[in-house]
């Protein structure tokens, strides 16, 4: 059973993360809010109950590492690090701005970020060499990649499913944000990836299916993968893109596209968010 | 110049497929899941069964479009340079140049003017990519007419070709009347102290770089040198001979890029002075196109400096 006051706690941190992700989009005009919003609960059970690391020393050798393979998802990871310590909360006013460190897609120059990212389906090859890496120095440090659904259109994606499967890397744990949208419209549509569980368990991987919005199932879901031995996990996360802002969920246009400030300033009211977010 | 209108080079794309799609029942189009972006879109709602989205697999719609064009469709992959010229680089390579496929890559988000998307997503290294490949014809147009003839240029010929287009609006300078003949410069302004070689849309930065030229009594010549390969011999050794000079001007790594093509010509003909302004080996970054353009060194000022600086190096 979850600590239902950490439960709590942890929800409070995500609706601050979404007011984050709208401010600092209301800031750059661009940017993407959907897989953002989607991701939020998941990301947030990751960094602030799951995870071991060091904020202040990101370079600690016992950290947990986490690659974000769906790059795109910036206004979600900062807000993350930002929550965490790793940078100033006021920095994600600079967000995709000349010359800052928050870059449209996440790069190493930002503390908190392993290597840079945003050519979907690259993400899961590196993790499983990061995963292989630190098995062989018998380190027990465990490794998070986030990946978008219709990134698992690429074949490289399956590839790296078919090595991390092989290699039975136990220390990966894969989340992956099921919103079921990309940018063309569904999924199903696009290009169908159904049964999706099924394909993965095909691939020698212990797959959990969970609500990716309910907390506590985040929260057990992430505490059942460090548990599984032999294999590596994928926790699938049935979530919705957009999910917070009624306007921007199941919205594939919301996909790539920042709201105009006062969308933004819609958006923080439905979100209830404090009065500071509305600075610009 | 100051009625002067603006639209996007991957409009020019879009319409033009709409209107070769009318002509040509073989043409199909190819995306993958970046279809409104790319343009293709507008392809794709007038013809919906001869567009096929791919999703997010880039290296499996290079070869499907291989596939296609071995039993005589003339396929359009659409979507961003850095995923296909990059991306699925082995199998434009091994499959389509080297069995000389009749595929057709419209590399999109050329350049750093991508802006705020930042380095991941700002092809600048496609046009070295894609230039080493035998049998490729390599375009890279300078504005929104250009790239329509290029597109429609591309539709009848037969053989692989690569056309790169940008997201942002660019001037457009050239006119509908205007020749597009593939591998021929197009002599914009004439001069003789000195030639500036553009490719692409910063065209418009090297007409207002020759105006400045022109008022410090430096007489510029400027051609558009749309087709990268073949590269327009002919123009290039004529323009070293005559003026002595040459600047090229690219939306690019000035690393194996346009620049490197003329340079590889200029050194067998007629070897003169050059400098290239372009990007310097470097990623690109996130930012407006005008702040990025500053910071990487691509507008008319940039050009005039360099230009004098090549003027200062020019013999006798
Ligand atoms: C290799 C590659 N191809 C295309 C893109 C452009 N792109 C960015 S996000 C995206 C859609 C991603 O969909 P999904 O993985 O489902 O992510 P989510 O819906 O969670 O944002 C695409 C096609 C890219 N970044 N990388």
């Amino acid at each position: 059973m979850v600590d239902q006051a950490k439960v709590e706690e942890l929800k409070k941190i995500a609706h601050r993360i979404r007011c984050d992700i709208i401010w600092a989009l209301a800031h750059a005009q661009s940017g993407h809010p959907g897989g953002s919003l989607s991701a939020t609960d998941i990301c947030v059970a990751l960094y602030f109950y799951a995870l071991k690391h060091d904020p202040r020393n990101c370079q600690w050798e016992g950290r947990d590492r986490v690659i974000f393979s769906k790059g795109h998802v910036s206004p979600l990871i900062f807000s993350l690090l930002a929550e965490s310590g790793y940078i100033e909360r006021s920095e994600l006013r600079t967000f995709r701005k000349f010359g800052s460190r928050l870059q449209g897609h996440p790069n190493i120059e930002c503390p908190g970020i392993e290597v840079g990212t945003g050519s979907l389906g690259q993400g899961l090859s590196i993790a499983v060499g990061v995963a292989l890496g630190l098995r062989m120095d018998g380190k027990p440090n465990r490794v998070y990649c986030i990946m978008g659904d219709g990134e698992n259109q690429e074949g490289s994606t399956w590839e790296a499913i078919m090595s991390a499967g092989h290699y039975k890397l136990d220390n990966l744990c894969v989340i992956l944000d099921n919103n079921g949208l990309q940018i063309d419209g569904w999924v199903e549509d696009v290009m169908g990836l159904q049964p999706l569980a099924d394909k993965w368990r095909a691939f020698r991987w212990h797959v959990i299916e969970i609500d990716g919005h309910d907390m506590a199932q985040c929260m057990e879901a992430l505490d059942q993968a460090k548990q599984v031995k032999g294999q590596p996990t994928v926790i699938i996360a049935k979530t919705v893109k957009g999910k917070g802002v009624s306007w921007m969920e199941n919205q594939a246009e919301w996909h790539g596209k920042a709201p105009k400030p006062d969308q933004c300033r819609e958006a923080l009211k439905e979100l209830a968010c404090p009065a500071e977010y509305f600075d610009f | 110049m100051s009625e002067i209108k603006w639209k996007a080079t991957r409009d020019g794309y879009g319409d033009a497929l709409v209107e070769m799609g009318a002509q040509d029942e073989r043409i199909v189009v190819l995306g993958a899941d970046l279809t409104d972006s790319t343009r293709a879109l507008w392809f794709a709602q007038k013809y919906p069964d001869r567009f096929f989205d791919f999703g997010i697999a880039e290296q499996n719609m290079l070869n499907a479009a291989a596939g296609l064009a071995m039993v005589g469709k003339i396929p359009w992959v659409s979507t961003y340079g850095v995923f296909v010229a990059g991306r699925a680089w082995d199998q434009i390579r091994t499959t389509t140049c080297y069995s000389n496929l009749n595929v057709k890559i419209g590399g999109a988000h050329g350049g750093i003017s991508v802006g705020q998307d930042g380095a991941t997503h700002q092809a600048l290294e496609d046009v070295a990519t894609m230039r080493v490949l035998p049998n490729m014809t390599v375009i890279v147009p300078a504005d929104y007419y250009e790239t329509k003839k290029a597109v429609i240029w591309a539709c009848k010929h037969v053989g692989p070709v690569y056309v790169r287009f940008g997201r942002e609006p660019v001037p457009i300078v050239t006119k509908p009347e205007d020749p597009f003949i593939m591998g021929k410069a197009n002599l914009i302004n004439d001069g003789t102290d000195v030639t500036i070689m553009n490719n692409g849309p910063v065209l418009w930065e090297c007409m207002k770089a020759v105006q400045t030229l022109k008022e410090k009594g430096i007489s510029a010549r400027l051609l558009n040198m749309h087709t990268v390969k073949p590269i327009d011999r002919e123009a290039i050794a004529k323009a070293a001979r005559e003026t002595g000079a040459i600047v090229t001007v690219e939306e690019h790594q000035v690393m194996g890029g346009f620049g490197s093509a003329v340079a590889e010509v200029v050194v067998q003909t007629y070897p003169v002075p050059m400098r290239f302004i372009g990007i310097q080996d470097r990623f690109g970054e996130s930012g407006t196109p005008e702040e990025l353009f500053e910071e990487f060194g691509l507008t008319a000022k940039h050009i005039v400096a360099a230009v004098e600086d090549v003027l200062k190096a020019k013999r006798g």
